[in-house]
């Protein structure tokens, strides 16, 4: 009846998992009361849940992220007090099996939960206001997206209350991942989270490129975009390139682990080595899907804090694409050991060395877009600055790595921690939180406390290096990764180090939690009007936050930072009109549900799946199904906003804008 | 300044760049937004037939495809979906003129000649494995398996969709959200045929 579920798979025998699930549960059931007690839940679902607006979605999606930091740092930190203490003849406080099942679960949560929905969230908030769209081009497919992706979080969080996470680090490589090694439910709870929620990148991958190319503004041709937009484009081309190949690959695993096909395993002829050529060709193009919205962030925060127009604009999209095509052709530099022998590796290691030139030539453009310029040091400029040195010391033991000799001694050590997590770090969660101040005022309309905004920054960046230096050290002393205990007592200082640089890292995270505490409790004093930080684009040019439908008329572009100019000359921006006659009223998506249950549906199928619940499963996918057919027979989709809408919105803002 | 505000003004003309004519017609950016989809599935394609490659030869003592498929019966399977193609391609036509009756009669002989192609590969799939033959004999089977699978359960998803987009034709006529639906699904429908012409020739023409 519940296939391989039984009472066993809660962990009333092992108290920190026991702990963790009860302090969620209660956490989750504290909010759900307090949101029903406050009668919140009827305005959550009419303006949130079922919300198909780009930018309620786009926070949704960045307030995903910030959740998931904190569940991805807690095991963090876990690992740091462990390793800290688990020296010689102590073991520390975390058995192998349950240590194994923490760095599988943060690096899992951290790239996919944190990582991915950050950017997402980002893309899908700015894109549409700086191309001047209404919307996204599929406003319920990205509701839809972004549900999915929620439910394959809620999975990975379900595993720590019900059986177990995969211990087979973030990637699941076989044969260590097959059925014969890992029987138990853990790695069946990673492919099913993986599958539903990169079933909603890669369908949101396809909304954002449609969007991009299809619904720019009039007068906005492809040497005119914002480059954040050319980033985001080009992250959104990887994403409907690499995630089918995810999908395949994991659906491949599955294959071999439920129906005992034999892709990947020891005996019958399966090949491991073919996995790990897969995940990677996946892999590496992920790791720039990341990378390269961050790079247009810093693109925007460092123009408009030098306000000057970005340096080198169409070298910068040059770079950008050429990032996006080298990165499909480095994928093997992940297993140089493989033993594909010296030709191979010497393509693949200088290929990987070539991506580094078109990073550099975005370096150099940034400094030149700050030389000589009116440097304004607010938060998200610090960020940037924070990035652009931590980024190169990242990128230059990234090049180091890339030396096949080089990386057979430091493969899997902690070296190669070091090096990923100092682009990662320094380059990607730099950019979110660089992002997330940059548009906080734009999508609320008050703007983060600036004091603590940057106590947060120097927080994790000396956290940062205080917490990974010493790995690279240690990764040359011949500290491996995934180790959960060493004897080699010399590692140990080194070890605390990095500890504290953590606990540093900590604060800054409780800081973030504060500085959104404060600063909401402060709006009516901390209040913008549409254009806080002196912006370039047009998403500066509307209100904050921005109306329903973004732009009353599509407004006409005719440069880059097109915005800027219009500062610049004395024609107000709603002169701009590209035919003040044709103002046909703006159309809205009415709100849908379809997204919500959806992934509803999506949670419990995956749950049936990972269980082997084979009736549950089947149920799942019907109610899926129906929901959508019901979906197709609706009769009409859009609202038209009414003039009467408009009229309320406008005096609203302008009633908020003069207090 | 002045060119900069010279360079605001509105531009009127016919020659303004494809790429500077603002947001394109709803019809447009579903196609689009569509086949950006089916490229991706195509790519997952691509890591299955990728898959078939490196594992062609582990055939584990083991039958090898030229032991297993019947080329004749393959071939009946091509000419009905090539068929299938030829028939969806001419309800496309009779859509575009909103002719209901010859829509539903090419719908409908699509949907056959779909139904025999998932019959004939259900046939040769069942013998197969009622011989012993079955995914988990050896890595070779299991990546045939999966690659022909995968296409076979997209054709048969493909026939629902069709099922359920006549059953809209006939409840609300040929309105431009039902036309546009129509258009996606005889994109799809040629996707899949570009798909099977790779298996047919790597999987059944390169059998050794
Ligand atoms: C915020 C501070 C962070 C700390 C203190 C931290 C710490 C760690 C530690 C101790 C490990 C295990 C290393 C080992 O195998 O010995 C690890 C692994 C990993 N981390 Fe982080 N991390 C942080 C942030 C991040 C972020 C932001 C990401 C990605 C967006 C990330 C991605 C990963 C991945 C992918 C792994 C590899 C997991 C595996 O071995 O399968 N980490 N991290
Ligand atoms: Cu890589």
């Amino acid at each position: 009846m519940l296939g391989k579920l039984s009472w066993a798979a809660i962990p009333l025998h092992q108290p920190i998992p026991l702990v963790a699930s009860a302090v969620v549960i209660v956490g989750i059931t504290a909010v759900l009361v307090l949101v029903i007690y406050k009668g919140w839940l009827p305005y959550l679902w009419r303006e949130w849940i079922t919300s198909v607006d780009h930018k309620r979605i786009g926070v949704m999606y960045i307030v995903l992220a910030l959740i998931m930091l904190m569940r991805g740092f807690i095991d963090a930190m876990m690992m740091r007090t462990q390793l800290a203490v688990a020296a010689g003849s102590a073991q520390g406080y975390l058995p192998p099996e349950h240590y194994n099942q923490i760095f599988s679960a943060h690096g899992t949560i951290m790239i996919f939960m944190v990582g991915m929905t950050f950017m997402v969230g980002l893309m899908n908030f700015v894109v549409p206001l700086q191309i001047g769209a209404r919307d996204v081009a599929f406003p319920v497919l990205n509701s839809v997206s972004f549900w999915l992706t929620a439910a394959g979080a809620l999975l990975i969080n379900l595993s720590l209350v019900v059986g177990e996470f995969a211990r087979t680090g973030w990637l699941a490589y076989p044969p260590l991942s097959e059925l014969a090694y890992s029987p138990g439910v853990g790695v069946d709870y990673y492919l099913w989270a993986l599958q539903i929620a990169g079933v909603g990148s890669l369908l949101s991958g396809i909304n954002l490129t449609t969007t991009i190319l299809k619904l720019r503004t009039y007068g906005m041709g492809y040497a005119r975009m914002p480059i954040f937009c050319w980033t985001a484009l080009a992250s959104n081309l990887l994403i409907i390139a690499a995630f089918p190949i995810l999908t395949a690959t994991l659906g491949m695993l599955l294959l071999d682990r439920y129906l005992g096909f034999h892709f990947f395993t020891n005996d019958f002829g399966g090949n491991a080595m073919m996995y790990i050529n897969l995940i990677w060709a996946w892999g590496h193009p992920e790791v720039y899907i990341l990378m390269l919205p961050a790079f247009g962030v810093f693109s925007a925060v460092i123009s408009t804090f030098s306000s000057k127009p970005l340096f080198g604009y169409r070298s910068m999209i040059m770079a950008t694409m050429s990032i996006c095509m080298l990165s499909f052709m480095v994928w093997l530099h992940h297993f140089f050991t493989m033993g594909a022998g010296a030709d191979v590796n010497g393509f693949f290691g200088i290929m990987t060395m070539i991506i580094a030139v078109p990073t550099g030539v975005k370096v150099f453009n940034w400094l030149f877009t700050l030389y000589g310029g009116r440097v304004r040091f607010e938060t998200p400029l610090l960020w940037a600055l924070g990035f652009m040195i931590t980024f190169v010391i990242g990128g230059m033991t990234g090049v180091l790595l890339a030396i096949p000799p080089a990386d057979f001694v430091l493969h899997n050590s902690l070296f190669l921690i070091a090096h990923f997590h100092n682009v990662i770090i320094g380059g990607v969660m730099f950019g979110a939180y660089a992002g997330y101040t940059f548009w906080f005022p734009k999508a609320f309309g008050f703007t983060l406390h600036e004091r603590l905004g940057k106590a947060i920054f120097w927080c994790w960046l000396i956290g940062f290096y205080l917490a990974f230096m010493p790995l690279y050290i240690l990764g040359l002393m011949g500290a491996t990764r995934r180790m959960q205990h060493y004897s080699e007592m010399s590692w140990q200082p080194l070890m605390v180090v990095a500890l504290v640089g953590a606990v540093i890292i900590l604060l800054g995270i409780i800081l973030t939690v504060v500085q959104l505490v404060v600063s909401i409790r402060a709006r009516q004093s901390r209040k913008v009007g549409g254009d806080p930080w002196n912006g370039r684009t047009l998403e500066w040019s509307i209100s904050s936050p921005p109306p329903s439908y973004n732009f009353i008329d599509l407004p006409q572009v005719s440069a880059p930072d097109s915005f800027w100019l219009t500062k610049q000359s004395d024609k107000p921006i709603s002169d701009q009109h590209h035919d003040p006659d044709d103002v046909t009223p703006p159309t809205i998506p009415s709100p849908s549900a379809v997204g919500f249950v959806t992934a509803f549906f999506a949670v419990i199928t995956g749950f049936a799946l990972v269980w082997h619940i084979d009736w549950m499963a089947i149920m799942g996918l019907l109610c899926i199904v129906i929901t959508w057919l019901v979906y197709a027979w609706r009769n009409s989709d859009d609202n038209e906003v009414s003039s009467q809408t408009i009229e309320t919105f406008d005096a609203s803002s302008a009633k908020s804008q003069t207090t | 300044m002045n060119t900069a505000s010279a360079m605001l003004q509105p531009i009127q003309s016919d020659d303004i760049p494809l790429s500077e004519r603002g947001p394109a017609p709803t019809r447009v950016v579903v196609a689009y937004g569509f086949w950006l989809f089916l490229l991706s599935d195509i790519i997952v394609f691509a890591a299955l037939f990728a898959a078939y490659a490196v594992l062609v030869t582990r055939t584990v003592g083991g039958p090898s495809g030229s032991q297993l498929f019947n080329r004749e019966h393959v071939f009946i399977e091509t000419a009905c979906l090539l068929a299938s193609s030829f028939t969806c391609a001419l309800s496309s036509l009779a859509i575009e003129l909103h002719n209901k009756k010859y829509t539903y009669l090419f719908s409908a002989l699509t949907f056959v000649l779909g139904i025999a192609f998932v019959a004939l590969e259900f046939i040769e799939f069942t013998h197969m494995i009622v011989a012993g033959n079955g995914p988990t004999r050896s890595a070779f089977l299991s990546a045939f398996f999966a690659l022909v699978g995968a296409h076979g359960i997209h054709v048969t998803l493909g026939l629902c969709w069709l099922v359920m987009m006549m059953a809209q034709v006939a409840n609300f006529g040929f309105t431009a959200r039902i036309a546009r639906r129509l258009l996606c699904f005889s994109l799809f429908w040629h996707a899949l045929d570009i798909v099977w012409i790779g298996v047919f020739t790597i999987v059944y023409l390169g059998a050794r």
